[in-house]
């Protein structure tokens, strides 16, 4: 591991990402109902699934920004275990040291309006995590080069396109040199001529090693970039697997009833 | 000799432009930004979710709210002496009017700060900001910009509201024309010269928020 989250060679130790035993309830609904799961460095993992399956609470539940009721979470050396037990002061602690971990890109990619392309990218690096100006300008800089969006550090978000916004947030949420990136449904939200240069960039980062955790309804990325695909129902992960294995010829009924409907929503 | 209307307008502006100067501005300049202050911390106890702080928080909106600030100045005038705490007619109108802003203002920057989408604090706690740090670049940056024009009237009625600080001796605009008034019966016109130099300044103001809110709506997608 160089330090930016990236993965040289093969490492046989545990895996980057382990969580195991998720609950949670939103009042009566009980959102989810036990999910384990794990994510070698390097690896990528594409979560799947009907809207209210729960698999963008798993994923906020990675990074604390939704509480689990029970279960515990871990990311490289940060593991934290929910439940009645940890509350307040001690469940904020312990949700930043999560988040300290991960970077992560939002479906509306809640860019910060205020601030240029640049300073959105270099606001976490420089703010919080104090590193030289010059140097996260430097750096900011490079990760838009990266999306291809150098030209346009100087701007503001709202001159932006959709893909060109989605491009910056990926780029701020490498800046604080995450173990693990997690993207909430990234491409939802944008036309569909402007999801490809999204998922362009993803896949890039996928083949820099980048460890990534994704929910999406995106099945070309699935297959092509995932390591594995977890489809999840009701609050359970009901099928896991290779992506050959799951959106090819998936076991269980209510995989392939979903796989259906997306290719035939009528 | 006679005294002419146009010579007592002559012989009263420049009374009356230093009790702007010297009064009114100052007054209302001085309330605005300490009240502006006691507001955000107001709106900050209200947004705790700690329910004594809440509490205090909204007893204090509620009693300056539900009471005229005519008697929040008497009270603090001729109240704190007689709690042994003399004060002198200019600092107990920069006290009355600072509390009462707070009180007001508190609840627009309330509103403001919730105005600002729930995704935008999340983005900052996943760029590792705690509260403070989110707070103070991200929220507060973004409710300046809904908050200026609810601001702006509470500025404005402020200017006016300086008024009463005549009945409690400070010598601003509302008093200089009184006391040329007094002896010379002339009340319609120098109530009337008063009115316009109050009006002016709130022009001026009026005009400063509209430099405002282009400022803050610079970087907006209409």
């Amino acid at each position: 591991m160089d330090g930016n989250g990236r993965v040289d060679g093969n490492t046989a130790e545990a895996p980057l990402l382990e969580v195991r035993g998720l609950q949670k309830s939103f009042g009566d609904n009980h959102v989810l109902r036990g999910i384990d799961l794990e994510a070698p460095a390097g690896s990528v993992t594409v979560l799947i699934g009907p809207s209210g399956s729960g698999k963008t609470t798993v994923l906020r539940s990675l990074n604390a920004l939704e509480v689990p009721d029970a279960g515990t979470v871990r990311v490289g050396d940060v593991a934290v275990e929910f439940g009645p037990a940890l509350s307040g002061r001690a469940l904020a602690r312990a949700g930043a040291r999560l988040r300290a971990q991960s970077g992560m890109v939002f479906q509306s990619h809640n860019l910060f309006p205020h601030l240029t392309v640049l300073e959105n990218v270099t606001e976490g690096p420089v703010v919080v995590q104090r590193r030289p100006r010059e140097q996260a300008r430097t750096d900011g800089l490079a990760l838009l080069e990266r999306v291809g969006l150098r030209e346009k550090a100087d701007q503001h978000p709202f001159q932006l396109s959709g893909g060109q916004q989605q491009r910056v947030g990926i780029a701020r949420a490498l800046a604080v040199r995450p173990q693990i990136v997690l993207f909430d449904e990234p491409t939802s939200a944008l036309d569909p001529e402007l999801v490809g240069e999204v998922l362009a960039v993803m896949k890039d980062l996928a083949a820099e090693g980048w460890t990534m955790a994704v929910v999406t309804h995106e099945m070309r990325f699935a297959r092509q970039v995932a390591d594995q695909v977890l489809f999840l129902d009701g609050g359970v992960i009901v099928e896991r697997g290779t992506p050959s294995a799951v959106l090819e010829d998936p076991r269980e009924e209510r995989t392939r009833r979903f796989l259906q409907r997306l290719i035939d929503p009528l | 000799m006679e005294e002419s209307t146009w010579d007592l307008v002559r012989r009263s502006l420049l009374p009356l432009a230093q009790g702007m100067l010297e009064g009114t501005i100052p007054l209302t300049a001085l309330s605005f930004v300490f009240g502006l202050a006691l507001a955000l911390v107001v709106a900050l106890m209200r947004l705790s979710g700690v329910a004594p702080l809440v509490g205090v928080a909204r007893f204090f909106v509620s009693v300056i709210r539900g009471t005229p600030l005519l008697v929040q100045l008497f009270l603090i005038y001729y109240g704190l002496p007689s709690a042994g705490f003399p004060l002198d007619p200019f600092p107990s109108a920069v006290i009355a009017f600072s509390l009462n802003v707070g009180g007001y203002a508190s609840e627009v920057i309330r509103a403001a700060i919730l105005a600002v989408p729930k995704g935008q604090t999340e983005a900052a706690m996943t760029i590792g900001m705690g509260r403070a740090t989110t707070l103070r670049r991200i929220v507060l940056p973004q409710a300046a910009r809904v908050a200026v024009p609810p601001l702006s009237n509470t500025l404005i009625s402020l200017v006016k509201d300086t008024s009463l600080a005549s009945a409690v001796q400070v010598t601003e605009v509302l008093r200089a024309a009184s006391i040329i008034a007094g002896p010379t019966y002339e009340f319609f016109l120098l109530y009337g010269l008063a009115a316009v130099y109050y009006w002016v300044l709130c022009l001026v103001l009026s005009f400063a928020q509209t430099r405002a809110e282009a400022r803050l709506d610079r970087f907006v997608a209409k």
